[in-house]
């Protein structure tokens, strides 16, 4: 099949590209399975070797290439054009952070954010006399799976209007790293992280809008964990708020 | 003047490795600078899916002599034993350790962390397969990556991130620091260091079919090389057994681990003929050359009968487990659980779903055996007398340690990160308490400068993607699985042409200096030509078959003449030079047979499974 790509362009070495512009690329003989990565790599390594994106292991682990294709945040290797309803794919850059060039932003602002909540394990006690590992039920590491899976891609982030409003707001992802610890049984931080959490650019600025959970490409419950941390924050303890047995295996997006 | 800065320790590359050695180097009082030409969490251990192997013996009897012996065995004998040893034995304090930080294995019952089966891996010197490997569901690697980035920040190590290292210092002998650009801005910067540790991952883009990230274009190997640092057992490069067919995406050992079975185009279990006792969990790759053979012998599946397939649906495992008297039975729930990304994968990628039908899969590029050559203390080594090059670290995939041999055991590339890069970062602290300075050459970015320009501005008419797959394609074709010495000749005679139409007829679109990813992606190919014509030319000079290098010409192992390591030499100093270089190449490194001389077991024998 035939397929057109309009993509939004920005190149600041260059005068006259250095405002956001689109432009269009015709690509023949693609395939059903062929992913959007692939052809964004076509397009720059036999059209337009200027076309800038980030990318490194093509599926969907290092959390590179988030982008908003035909307006909604996906990671570019994990789309196919069979998931695309006709031959034409817009793709833009993630909105709400500096672009720098092409499709690459400033992913700075994000990484601050996540730094501010205390994104490692605490706990100063001594480790088991016997050298061993702290022991930890399969049920308390159930609790906070989910936001193991985190890859920091910032399509949550940036789909967020209420980030896009208030870009102090810390933002899906660094919410979602923070439950990562909050219900993990072994830290011991939880207080002061839930601490930054309730302050005016924490939590409360997610007004329940949703676009990150479906932003995921993971498939991890991002509104879902943002409420639990709420809740810890309201009931002041996290024990009680995540309930496992409604914990199940979904089938990915 | 350029700009640079000035740190005790400089550590290339962010992964597992280069965040263990930065941890440390930075514990022991080091004032540490990571240069990562990624974002840390985008490096390639997020991938390892899964797990690390570790003697715990969590969930039935288990012994570090019994890891060293997987690993020796594994290596078809050409790993050093004593790096073999090291390697065993201090993976249990480095898997406790990881645990210690936080990192989420899953659990046992009783709270411990939980431990699968993997290729290779035995009770009782290759009696039976052993549950050796700690997980964190099929994403470990990512945990890993993930724990230890955290406790880098924790530690406030600093991050030079988009930085890529393009040349290394080196003043008479000695690693004086690197150049780097800037991604964001194309400044190139200095970093002046009085040890530099490589931990960049390996090379896989050499060749077409990869489960290889597109970042791993063995940066840090050229760089060193090119410099005059040697390469150790090129030859030796792992295909692994089971990716995606046609993608090259990894589906991980961890599968066979809790049951798969490959079945060939006729439906039958096939690994019986190659590996009867272990079957499916034999190394990998004897794995990668049984599915060969059976598309080469017509037993292929689909159209071309060039793939064969991966079976994790509860009916064939459960039947095959039933024919086995093995009391294990699993669920499709099971599955989910314990490989949820694998099934994603499958899903996204191929339209297949793993619980219900088997997946296609073809064996995959996937790791370096060979590499920078070090010591057990991660310190770069020169020749076989093992001269130590004053102020060179290599850890991770990057370095030949060489614990790994002629073939890594699945679960050992995470152990080896940790281990090796925590020996680095514990030495470097060390180290840099009583060293100085190497001091600097007078402009140290000069010839790199000159370099990049070089292909900034090339007037030729060839674009570096025509360059980049002819190479992945004939490296495919004549350095794969299997290798002979007219396939081999050509390979080298293909990968010297390419190279030649590299320096002189080269063009790229982007001459700006911002984010300038086609200037990048140009040099990263000019590493990948220099390491495919140091991997093709070791492998034409080893005429023997051992490990992940067979050779349909030689097809015995030859212990009385090839127990050494082959180091390839490039002479020199043209970065990029416009005819082919002078390559040495020394088979005079004697293999350790520590282990050996004091536990007959150890000694080299036919390797069955």
């Amino acid at each position: 099949m035939d397929v057109t790509f309009r993509i939004r362009r920005y190149n600041p070495d260059i005068p006259g590209k250095n405002k956001p512009y689109w432009q269009e690329f015709r690509l023949a003989d693609v395939d059903p399975n062929d992913r959007v990565l692939e052809l964004l790599h076509r397009i720059k390594w036999e059209q337009d070797g200027t076309l800038t994106l980030r990318r490194s292991c093509a599926h969907g682990v290092c959390g590179s290439d988030a982008m908003r294709i035909n307006g909604v945040n996906k990671l570019a290797c994990k789309v196919l054009m069979r998931d695309i309803n006709g031959s034409k794919v817009q793709v833009e850059p993630i909105l709400g952070l500096p672009v720098i060039k092409d499709l690459v932003v400033d992913m700075e602002p994000f990484f601050g954010h996540y730094r501010e909540v205390m994104p490692f394990f605490v706990n100063d006690e001594p480790v088991p006399a016997n050298g061993r590992e702290r022991l930890q039920s399969p049920d308390d590491r159930a609790q906070y799976d989910d936001t193991t899976k985190c890859i920091l891609c910032a399509a949550c982030t940036t789909s967020c209007p209420s980030f896009w409003a208030n870009g102090k707001y810390v933002g899906p992802a660094a919410i979602v790293q923070a439950h990562r610890f909050i219900f993990d049984t072994r830290d011991r931080a939880a207080k002061e992280r839930l601490n930054v959490l309730a302050e005016p650019n924490g939590v409360w600025r997610c007004r329940t809008i949703f676009n990150c959970t479906p932003a995921c490409p993971r498939g991890i419950e991002v509104t879902r964990a943002i409420g639990e941390v709420k809740l810890a924050i309201q009931r002041g303890t996290t024990t009680g708020i995540v309930d496992i047995s409604t914990i199940h295996i979904k089938e990915p997006t | 003047m350029v700009k640079t800065h000035q740190f005790d320790a400089i550590i290339v590359g962010a992964g597992g490795a280069g965040l263990m050695a930065a941890l440390y180097a930075s514990k022991g009082g080091a004032n540490v600078a990571v240069v990562s030409k990624l974002y840390p969490t985008r490096s390639h251990t997020g991938t390892a899916q899964g797990g690390i192997g570790a003697a715990l013996g969590n969930l039935e009897e288990d012994n570090p002599l019994w890891h060293a012996y997987d690993t020796v065995k594994g290596g078809d004998y050409l790993a050093d034993q004593n790096a073999a040893k090291v390697l065993a034995e201090e993976a249990i304090d480095a898997v406790i350790e990881l645990e210690h930080m936080g990192l989420p294995f899953d659990r046992t019952p009783e709270g411990k962390i939980s431990q699968r089966r993997f290729g290779g891996h035995t009770s009782n010197f290759g009696d039976k397969p052993v549950r050796r490997a700690c997980h964190a569901a099929d994403r470990t690697g990512h945990m890993i990556l993930q724990t230890l980035y955290q406790q880098c920040i924790k530690h406030h190590v600093k991050f030079f991130d988009e930085y890529q290292v393009v040349d290394a210092i080196m003043n008479n002998g000695a690693c004086a620091g690197v150049v780097a650009m800037q991604l964001g801005t194309g400044e190139l910067t200095v970093f002046h260091g009085k040890a530099t540790l490589f931990a960049t991952g390996g090379w896989g883009k050499i060749w077409s079919v990869t489960s290889n990230a597109h970042s791993l274009t063995g940066d840090g190997a050229a760089v060193v090389y090119r410099r005059g640092v040697p390469m150790q057992d090129m030859e030796f490069f792992q295909f692994h057994p089971t990716g995606i067919y046609k993608l090259g995406i990894l589906i991980t050992e961890g599968v066979r681990g809790e049951g798969g079975v490959l079945i060939n185009g006729k439906g039958e279990r096939f690994m019986e003929k190659y590996a009867p006792r272990i079957k499916d969990l034999a190394s990998r790759d004897v794995v990668s050359r049984a599915i060969y053979m059976e598309i080469s012998s017509g037993n292929g599946a689909g159209k071309n009968k060039d793939y064969v397939y991966l079976d994790v649906t509860p009916k064939t495992v459960n039947r095959y487990f039933a024919e086995a008297g093995d009391e294990r039975r699993i669920t499709a729930e099971d599955v989910e659980k314990k490989l949820p990304d694998i099934l994603e994968f499958c899903r996204v990628y191929l339209g297949v779903d793993p619980v219900k039908d088997p997946m296609p899969i073809q064996p995959t590029a996937h790791y370096a055996m060979g590499g920078i050559p070090t010591n057990v203390n991660a310190e770069a080594v020169l020749d076989e007398h093992w001269t130590v090059i004053p102020g060179l670290y290599a850890a991770g995939e990057v370095a030949c340690v060489s614990c790994h041999g002629a073939n890594r055991l699945g679960t050992n590339s995470l152990v080896d990160l940790v281990v090796f890069g925590r020996r680095g970062g514990k030495n470097i602290a060390d180290y840099v308490k009583r060293a100085d300075f190497v001091p600097l050459p007078p402009a140290p970015e000069r010839e790199i400068e000159a370099e990049l320009n070089r292909i900034r501005n090339g007037k030729g008419k060839t674009r570096p993607h025509e360059l980049r797959s002819a190479m992945q394609k004939e490296m495919m074709q004549n350095v794969g699985v299997f290798r002979e010495e007219k396939g081999l000749n050509g390979a080298l005679e293909v990968v010297r042409e390419l190279r030649e139409r590299f320096s002189k007829d080269l063009t790229i679109d982007d001459k700006g200096s911002t984010f300038n990813t086609d200037l990048m992606e140009a040099w990263e190919l000019g590493c990948l030509l220099d390491l495919a014509e140091a991997t093709a030319l070791a492998a034409l000079k080893r005429t023997e078959s051992r490990g992940a290098h067979s050779r349909e010409d030689y097809k015995e192992r030859d212990d009385a003449n090839w127990m050494v390591h082959s180091l390839v030499t490039r002479h020199g100093s043209e970065l990029s030079p416009s005819t082919a270089p002078a390559l040495t190449i020394n088979v005079n490194k004697k293999v350790d047979m520590s282990l050996a001389e004091v536990d007959p077991r150890f000694a080299p024998k036919v390797r069955t499974y």
